[in-house]
């Protein structure tokens, strides 16, 4: 099949290369631009492995094609750390609150709960749990998930996280 | 000693050890991406096999065509079972004994079986291969009722079995009869029940349902043919079961054979079995000298590996009018699908469901469980419970409530009454456990004064009443559970897997540095053993965790062990590890004593060496005995600090909990609310809080969606019309309920640290008190047993049927 020239900006560096026109977006990010971190649970966007970030929406990149995102900026959970390569709020909320187990939903989990911040810097729990409600969780029953998220949003406001009352 | 020093409390802290929240080392490279799963393993020239599968459940292949397949650029090779005839690989051998097809030899036996595994230079070309192969089938008649499976003129499904009247668990009944099982004491039980005050029996079906863990199967095969050596990494639970099978199988030395299980994104029972993919990867890689990748789709790992449960269990109690229990009867019919894949240990073909007696001393009982071929997907699995623990669990915590109900008694009351008593421990059941160690009244004493028990069965009567009198369409229902799990499996007595007895092994060695590296025989898909396996050694040995490296999952580099299923690691390999431990501090404690010049029963251990008794500054910590152990031996002793341990348990271990779910369901809609749940859990010593706290969040989330609407569904011609997330129930974060967990510690006596498996059990007590709750709800309108998954639609129907819609 003929290849097209597609070229996007990937968590700040130009990625440029052929595809063909009906390559899946995950597919290009985790084989082309060597991207692993994104992953692939279901490729029907029913799980939300595979989400990333483009021109601030997310978005399962496994039912969008990589030719769509042509001229796109794109932040994967590779590009979720701190300039200074330190673990982002995000990133320390799910340790610290033990919001993952397996690991395999994360970045997915990770890169999603960011926009949500973005969006509404102090979700409330119910907020949250909508929020990501298109990302699933096979191990750990989300509770400490959201617990890792409003352990980032207290951080990135600079207030003191305080587990809420249960 | 000065300010400085530091106080024994802050010792104790900076290990880390067992009972710690030890953050998880896993965190920092799956937090950003890093983790290496096995569809991240990249290696050059590689191929990717995909398969065609059979659209039909039950069909004659009359014919496979490759030609067209083989014109589409980038298609390399077409496999069939034609192929693997070549290489005496058209059947394998099956974790219970049966065989099965690996590519479809004649004819199919369920929908979406493997027919033909193409193999192209990108997986976009190898599925474009897929749809040029030409298959010609004849359909069968198809069977997926297992009651009438064994009618004598159901269809012969298993034709290569034809005049078999023995299978490998004894004497086969009929033509889709796979085994009969019996346990227990048939005519002291049939007694019991002709002299009983009260007797119930009902039909208590769990369904079948499928672990769907986020990553599917998936493996790299490559084959070196100058070495002659075959390296596979793959999402296995038990690498070296797989290693040893493929050395059988493939016929290629074992040594010669690597497997590597990297990362892995989730099991729960689904990765223990050997799939057709890994063995096509392998004899394509050996076939066309190239690195072969096999990476499942979410539709196929649905339809056709593993399933769980699919037990229909026909039960009995009989009883004094008071409530003791004075027998249980139960029959099984288990439909085991096409193949008999069951990941039993080898001598258990029903696994472990004989701990079907529970938590209750029943004096006799008897069980009989017979296993039925259907076109279905074959593969039983032990999903997230060791070995059909989960059907017997359900099953008799259903049948206490419905005997509850007819004595009108309350069914804590009715378990309290029935419970072993802790005195009684070791408990031997009337199927032929041993239980380890227990206190059942005290965990639920405690959940019933936790929830306010009294109130809420008060709130409950109000309720009822409101709603006889027209006042409310809402009911409300108390799932009581109380569950005894049977994990660790397994001692060499009672546990195999294909003739290679279950016990777990560690290996341990120090550095001079004071820091080591601990490799084990298990394989976590997310238990977190990286930071847990740390902590056992960090308290035994005062090493701090952090100076630990965990390493699994390598054949090469780690000990034999029997893999992480079953909540078998802390049980086994938690046992290995510790042994291991305490024959590296036997031997630091003879470099200590040449060291401080003194006899060694003068040494006593203080947390992070050893001190001589009676003069506390002298002392030597682990650290100086780690370099003194590759410098200053005492005269004879070998260097070095290392240790191997091969653990074979004495017993199983016994964890146990009490669970309790209040639910609210609108009888005009069937919508159901979770207003609480609580979980208390005893998994004797805990290792680490935070990591158990989240397996039973995890465990307690799959209960609830397999209580609540999950389910494996075939139509009448073996159509499963729950192929993917849109039709088979994943909770998300939404529906998910809020958890509470509680514990007790009830160690066990026999293991080193006195650690039980946590990591099933949730799931185990969880499915009934779910539907406790549920049937509780419906109770008092007259129904006795309404079977899972209780969705909207089956609650609607219930109420529907016990007649109190408008
Ligand atoms: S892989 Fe994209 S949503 Fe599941
Ligand atoms: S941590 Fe395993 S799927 Fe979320």
């Amino acid at each position: 099949m003929p290849k097209t020239h597609v070229t996007m900006k990937v968590n700040g560096s130009e990625v440029e290369r052929l595809a063909e026109p009906r390559t899946l977006l995950v597919h290009f990010l985790r084989e082309q631009a060597q991207l692993t971190g994104t992953h692939i649970g279901c490729e029907t966007s029913h799980c939300g492995a595979c989400t990333i970030d483009i021109d601030g929406m997310s978005v399962k990149s496994c039912t969008m094609l990589a030719v769509q995102a042509n001229g796109s900026e794109i932040t994967t959970i590779e590009g979720m750390a701190n300039v200074d390569g330190s673990l982002s709020a995000l990133q320390e909320g799910f340790r610290m609150m033990h919001g993952l187990q397996c690991g395999f939903c994360t970045p997915g989990m990770i890169v999603r709960a960011h926009r949500l911040l973005q969006e509404n810097p102090s979700p409330t729990e119910t907020e949250i749990r909508a929020g990501i409600s298109g990302n699933i969780c096979r191990c750990t029953g989300y509770q400490n998930i959201v617990k890792a998220i409003q352990y980032a949003a207290a951080k990135i406001n600079g207030v003191d996280y305080k587990e809420a009352a249960e | 000693m000065n300010d400085l020093t530091p106080t024994r409390e802050q010792r104790e802290a900076a290990l880390e050890g067992m009972g710690c929240k030890r953050k998880r080392v896993e965190d920092i490279r799956f937090t950003q991406g890093r983790g290496n799963y096995v569809d991240d393993v990249k290696l050059p020239g590689m191929l990717h096999g995909d398969f065609v599968r059979s659209p039909h459940a039950h069909a004659r292949v009359k014919s496979i065509d490759s030609t067209e397949a083989l014109k589409v650029p980038g298609v390399l090779a077409v496999i069939t079972a034609e192929t693997l005839k070549t290489v005496n690989l058209a059947w394998m051998p099956t974790l219970a004994g049966d065989v099965q097809m690996v590519l479809a030899d004649g004819k199919v036996l369920f929908q979406n079986q493997e027919v033909a595994f193409v193999v192209a230079t990108d997986r976009y070309a190898a599925d474009d291969g897929v749809n040029k192969v030409v298959v010609e089938y004849e359909a069968l008649p198809v069977l997926v009722d297992p009651f009438k499976a064994m009618d004598p003129d159901a269809p012969v499904l298993r034709e290569d079995l034809a005049g078999k009247t023995s299978g490998a668990h004894g004497p086969r009944k009929h033509h889709n009869h796979i085994f009969e099982w019996a346990i227990g004491d048939k005519d002291l039980t049939d007694a019991a029940f002709a002299k009983a005050e009260v007797t119930i029996k009902e039909m208590i079906s769990y369904h079948r349902t499928h672990p769907s863990p986020l990553e599917t199967c998936q493996c790299v095969c490559s084959f070196d043919k100058i070495k002659g050596e075959l390296t596979i990494w793959g999402t296995f639970q038990a690498p070296h079961v797989i290693r040893t099978v493929v050395s059988l199988i493939a016929k290629i030395p074992e040594q010669k054979i690597h497997v590597i299980a990297p990362d892995i994104g989730g099991g729960f029972g689904n990765k223990v079995g050997a799939y057709p993919g890994y063995i096509c990867a392998a004899v394509a890689s050996i076939v066309t000298g190239k690195p072969v990748k096999w990476v499942e789709d979410r539709i196929e790992n649905l339809t056709a590996t593993s399933f769980a449960r699919d037990y229909h269990m026909t039960t009995e109690l009989a009883a004094t009018k008071e409530g003791k229990v004075t027998g249980l009867r139960v029959h099984v019919l288990a439909d085991h699908g096409a193949f008999d894949a069951c990941a039993d240990p080898s001598k258990w073909p029903a696994g472990f469901f004989n701990i079907v007696t529970g938590s209750y001393d029943f004096p006799v009982a008897h069980c009989v469980v017979d296993g039925i071929y259907t076109n279905k997907a074959p593969g039983g699995v032990a999903y997230r419970c060791s070995f059909r623990v989960t059907e017997a669990a359900y099953c008799i915590e259903r049948a206490m409530d419905i005997l509850a109900q007819k004595l009108g008694m309350d069914p804590a009351e009715l378990r309290l009454k029935n419970f072993v008593r802790p005195e009684q421990f070791p408990y031997h059941s009337a199927l032929g456990w041993e239980y380890d160690s227990g206190d059942y009244h005290t965990a639920m004493r405690k959940m019933m004064e936790a929830v306010d028990y009294a109130g809420l069965r008060k709130e409950q009567a109000d309720k009822r009443a409101a709603f006889k009198r027209g006042e409310t369409r809402d009911i409300m229902g108390i799932g009581v559970s109380f569950f005894t799990e049977i994990v660790g499996a397994g001692p060499s007595k009672n546990c195999d897997i294909l003739g290679i007895a279950m016990f777990d092994s560690c290996e341990i060695r120090l550095h001079p540095t004071g820091s080591g590296i601990a490799r084990v025989g298990t394989k976590s898909q997310g238990q977190g053993h990286e930071t847990t396996w740390a902590q056992i050694i960090a308290t035994e040995i005062g090493i701090p965790a952090d100076n630990i490296m965990v390493e699994e999952g390598n054949t090469d580099t780690a000990p034999y062990g029997l893999g992480t299923y079953g909540s078998r690691s802390t049980p086994v390999a938690g046992a290995a590890i510790a042994m291991a431990a305490r024959k590296i501090k036997a031997k630091a404690q003879m470099i200590a004593a040449y060291k401080l010049e003194v006899h060694e029963d003068d040494l006593e251990w203080d947390i992070d060496g050893f001190r001589v008794k009676g003069l506390p500054e002298k002392v030597m910590s682990m650290k100086d005995i780690c370099w003194a152990a590759y410098n200053s031996v005492p005269p004879g002793m070998e260097p070095g600090l290392e240790a191997v341990s091969y653990y074979d348990p004495p017993n199983m271990t016994y964890p146990f909990g009490a669970y309790l779910c209040v639910m609210e369901i609108d009888v005009d809609t069937g919508v159901y609310k979770i207003r609480r749940f609580y979980a208390l859990d005893d998994c004797g010593t805990r290792i680490n809080p935070m990591i158990i706290e989240g397996q039973i969040h995890g465990g307690l989330t799959e209960a609830f969606a397999i209580a609540m609407g999950q389910e494996i569904r075939y139509d009448s011609e073996g159509n499963v019309v729950t192929g993917s997330f849109m039709d088979f129930f994943m909770p998300t974060a939404v529906e998910t309920p809020h958890w509470e967990t509680d514990f007790t510690v009830t160690p066990s006596p026999h293991h080193p640290i006195g650690a039980k498996g946590v990591g099933e059990s949730p799931n185990v007590g969880g499915v009934p008190a779910f539907s406790n709750a549920v049937n509780d709800a419906f109770s008092f309108l007259g129904s006795t047993h309404i079977q899972m998954p209780h969705d909207f639609w089956r609650n609607w129907q219930a109420a529907k049927s016990l007649g109190v819609l408008g």
